[in-house]
């Protein structure tokens, strides 16, 4: 029921900003020319007890990159991991990207082993990134834990394109170390508000519940929403929003083997049948996901 | 010619420039790799498989990482043969090197059908006949577990079509050789070997198989010395050309398959690893050529000393 009046509601507030409609030429912008490179590590530094941000030299991704998309690295020269890793590219300038990831498995534990001067065979940029646009008045950036990586690129070229909107950034972790890019936000000269799960810094609890009463005072319509995080998290923040008729977009991880659309191994459950995280995605419009049943 | 070494090879009529295909599944219709890979340098692309009606696939997750392996359980996702001759076979024709079209079904009319309606269109070299994929719930892996259905089935397709027919073999049968064989008798004029062989794995954490379809194909670099016995024991006992399969990464790995008696190689997984590596071991070849004196790549088909 709840989801049904949400679901006509989105509808009647379809009308306004241009949103889904953009001029082709500015989509196949978005989906660019993808290189393979020698990328070179100009830094890898442990930020907190989980993360890390490389820095690497790849100046024809760094060129043609864009906010939300990935690089597909691989981490290791043997068989063991096998399959590259994809990570979010976190910043891109001046001929070099930055990632921020999370040592979680064999893959990113090597990655975490790499020092100044190694060389990375990185494959990139890949996917389809997020829809930055201007035409909004109200937007919210919303990262948990490690996904606040794909959003510096959103706020900057919000920062860039935009008319003045008013920005709001939310970031959630465990704890305050685990917080991350709150200052590279800050230098956008963007308001970041930060909720812990632990309470050791802001508001405590989850930043989805952060976002939820953020948005009840929310008056207008034309509001974008762009996030990344746990699923559980994203469920939630695309719930408020499609409730609240929100343009919302998602970046999202799956289990990944080309990168490039060709494998079909990385799928997930959509409305319209399963969607490539590599190349529908990763960053998905929240309302076209089955998040009852997604698949990871 | 000047002094680069003759890489070419011919599967029955099907004449290849250098023996490096990529596998079916692995390399999608050919366009998925169009910035990286330049089509014309590679032997052929055996396409993704085609099925008579759309296939959505199998649910997610379809991939897991073993040692040195990927498991994967796509299920035959494809639009179907409408979708292939109107979107996928034209961007195909126009890639300068071997086209081979894989073709997957649950029915024998199904197969006899796909072979009839590609058999009419122009831009296609041979069709590979997949009765071999495990993760589909009927039909397909049964024609390539029977030699009596295998024999029929192909002995329907030569009827159905002019088009050179490339069977498409499963490790998980305990004598490859008796499919080879039937495969043979029925019409077929080159086999491919092998495709995945059947597993699983577990998350030992939520105790739920790392595969939505529970169990996957695996493939990669772990599987390679099952597949160069399967090429070696099917050369023994079957005159017919193979194209052999299963964990190449490099040139060194092709090389085991040819002396084993493989006249040309398929590319798989490693293709999501490197994308550009089928060049990498064309060159490779190349080079153990030229290195070892040898101006004719045919002459080293089958050349393992016992």
């Amino acid at each position: 029921m709840e989801a049904e009046r949400g679901l006509v509601r989105k509808r009647n507030a379809n009308t306004h900003p241009k949103r889904c409609v953009r001029p082709a030429q500015q989509v196949s912008e978005r989906i660019g020319y993808m290189y393979q490179v020698k990328a070179k590590v100009l830094s890898n530094e442990k930020l907190s007890e989980a993360h890390y941000r490389i820095k690497l030299e790849a100046s024809q991704i760094a060129k043609a990159a864009r906010a939300g998309q990935f690089v597909h690295i691989r981490c290791g020269p043997g068989y063991d991991p096998l399959l590259r890793r994809p990570f979010s590219i976190h910043k891109s300038r001046q001929g070099r990207i930055d990632v921020l990831y999370q040592v979680v498995g064999k893959g990113t534990g090597l990655l975490s082993q790499k020092r100044r001067g190694d060389q990375l065979d990185s494959l990139g940029p890949l996917g389809k990134g997020f829809e930055i646009e201007p035409a909004f008045k109200k937007i919210f950036i919303v990262g948990g834990g490690i996904g606040v990586a794909p959003l510096y690129m959103v706020a900057q070229e919000i920062t860039r394109v935009g008319q003045g909107q008013d920005v709001t950034v939310l970031l959630g972790a465990k704890n305050k170390e685990l917080i991350l890019g709150k200052d590279e936000f800050e230098r956008l000269g963007l308001e970041v508000t930060i909720a812990t799960e632990d309470g050791s810094t802001g508001y405590r609890g989850l930043v989805s519940n952060l976002f939820q009463e953020f948005i009840l005072s929310q008056t207008s319509l034309s509001v974008a929403v762009y996030s990344c995080g746990p699923v559980s998290m994203l469920r939630k923040i695309a719930e408020l929003s499609r409730h609240r008729g929100f343009f919302c977009q998602v970046s999202l991880e799956q289990k990944m083997g080309c990168g490039l659309g060709a494998c079909l191994g990385c799928v997930i459950r959509g409305r319209s049948g399963y969607l490539r995280v590599c190349k529908e995605g990763p960053v998905f419009d929240a309302k076209e996901i089955l998040w009852d049943n997604l698949g990871l | 010619m000047d002094n680069l070494a003759d890489l070419s090879v011919s599967l029955g009529r099907i004449h290849l420039k250098n023996p490096v295909l990529v596998a079916s599944g692995t390399f999608g219709y050919g366009e998925e790799y169009q910035d990286l890979v330049e089509a014309a340098q590679l032997g052929g692309i055996i396409t993704k498989a085609v099925t008579l009606e759309p296939r959505e696939g199998n649910p997610p997750p379809r991939l897991a990482e073993t040692p040195a392996g990927l498991l994967n359980s796509i299920g035959l996702e494809n639009p179907g043969i409408e979708v292939f001759l109107k979107e996928k076979l034209p961007k195909l024709r126009k890639l300068k090197t071997r086209i081979i079209v894989n073709i997957a079904g649950e029915k024998k009319t199904e197969y006899l059908d796909l072979a009839e309606r590609l058999g009419r269109e122009t831009g296609i070299d041979a069709l590979e006949v997949n009765i071999s994929c495990p993760n589909v719930q009927k039909g397909g892996l049964v024609f390539g577990t029977r030699a009596d259905l295998a024999f029929s089935l192909v002995k329907g397709l030569r009827q159905a079509t002019d088009l050179p027919l490339i069977v498409k073999l499963t490790p998980n049968v305990t004598d490859v050789t008796e499919i080879a064989q039937a495969a043979k008798e029925g019409g077929a004029e080159a086999l491919s070997l092998i495709n995945t062989i059947l597993g699983m794995a577990i998350d030992v954490n939520t105790r739920r198989p790392k595969i939505g379809a529970i169990t996957g194909g695996l493939s990669g670099p772990a599987i390679r010395p099952v597949a160069v016995r399967m090429v070696h024991q099917t050369f023994q006992k079957v005159d017919l050309p193979l194209i052999g399969m299963g964990g190449i990464a490099c040139a060194e790995d092709a090389l085991e398959f040819v002396l084993a008696g493989a006249t040309a190689v398929a590319v798989g997984t490693a293709n999501l690893v490197d994308p550009t590596v089928s060049l990498k071991i064309i060159e490779g070849l190349r080079q153990y050529l030229k290195k070892g004196g040898i101006h004719s790549f045919q002459s080293l088909i089958g050349t393992l000393r016992v």
